[in-house]
């Protein structure tokens, strides 16, 4: 592991975390929509994050390489399995045979949060790939004057 | 035997900023996965790498067959044997042990530490370019 791995695996922290940013954006946008049936409603999207494997071995050299991960990745984007909204509202064009319309279960409240956890956490990222840059630029300095 | 001995005159700083810029790698991992459900923080014992580090540097040398052959001074970087994991302070609900505030302070120590094995690095080899030039 190298001073340049860190910029991978800042850089795949950045990704992550724009893929949760992502689905943040989804869900909030979706947070109104509704459905006729149960099943067509929006359900909130969620990253599952995972510590990603390194692959190559010849980068890690001396660590143990059972031990040793590289980075996160997204593995999966799951549906929150919270209940929708049921709502009466027998005008509505999307409305069934009772009058029902089904919305989304998005938590708007929640939702806030992790975008703000999500861009702290990238901002943590790019701050990480800020220190490494100014490191390697001094490195390159070594033995001048 | 030689007249300018590198691993002598360099001392520990060079396995040091070495073993720096390894620790901020795994810092960095921790860091970046201080969102991954059950992911485990890892480091490693700064000292106990550099002893390791130093003792390999004196064990590791070139194979001499010949007795024209240029004898090595070292070819090894330091080495970590384990990564160690990180006694979380709280428990977390989806097992992981990451502690940002705290990755993010060691990560930034570790920085300002590499600095200043650097600016030793840096000073040995002003002093040798000095002793080679006379002024």
């Amino acid at each position: 592991m190298s001073l340049a791995s860190v910029f991978d695996i800042a850089a795949m922290g950045m990704s992550a975390q724009t893929v949760r940013l992502n689905t943040t954006a989804s869900n909030m946008a979706n947070a109104d929509t509704s459905a006729s049936t149960e099943a067509e409603a929006y359900r909130a999207r969620r990253p599952v994050f995972i510590a990603a494997q390194q692959q190559q071995y010849g980068q890690l050299q001396s660590l143990n390489r059972e031990q040793a991960s590289f980075g996160v990745m997204v593995q999966d984007i799951v549906q929150s399995q919270a209940p929708v909204t049921k709502a009466y509202a027998p005008n509505d064009p999307q409305a069934n045979e009772e009058g029902y319309v089904f919305f989304s279960n998005v938590n708007t409240v929640e939702e806030m949060a992790d975008m703000i956890s999500a861009s702290r956490s990238f901002q943590m990222n790019a701050e990480m790939m800020n220190t490494t840059k100014s490191m390697m630029q001094r490195l390159l300095t070594m033995g001048q004057r | 035997m030689t007249a300018i001995n590198f691993t002598n005159a360099l001392g520990v700083h060079e396995q040091a900023l070495h073993l720096r810029t390894q620790r901020s790698a795994v810092l960095a991992n921790n860091l970046a996965n201080a969102e991954t459900p059950g992911f485990k923080a890892r480091d490693f014992d700064f000292v106990t790498a550099l002893q390791q580090a130093q003792q390999s540097q004196r064990h590791a040398r070139l194979r001499v067959t010949h007795e024209n052959h240029v004898t090595s001074t070292t070819l090894s970087h330091g080495s970590i044997s384990a990564l160690s994991y990180r006694a979380p302070l709280q428990k977390s609900l989806d097992g992981n042990t990451v502690d940002a505030q705290l990755e993010s302070a060691a990560f930034a120590r570790n920085a300002l530490e590499f600095g200043a094995s650097f600016r030793f690095l840096n000073g040995k080899f002003s002093s040798l370019s000095k002793a080679i030039t006379g002024r």
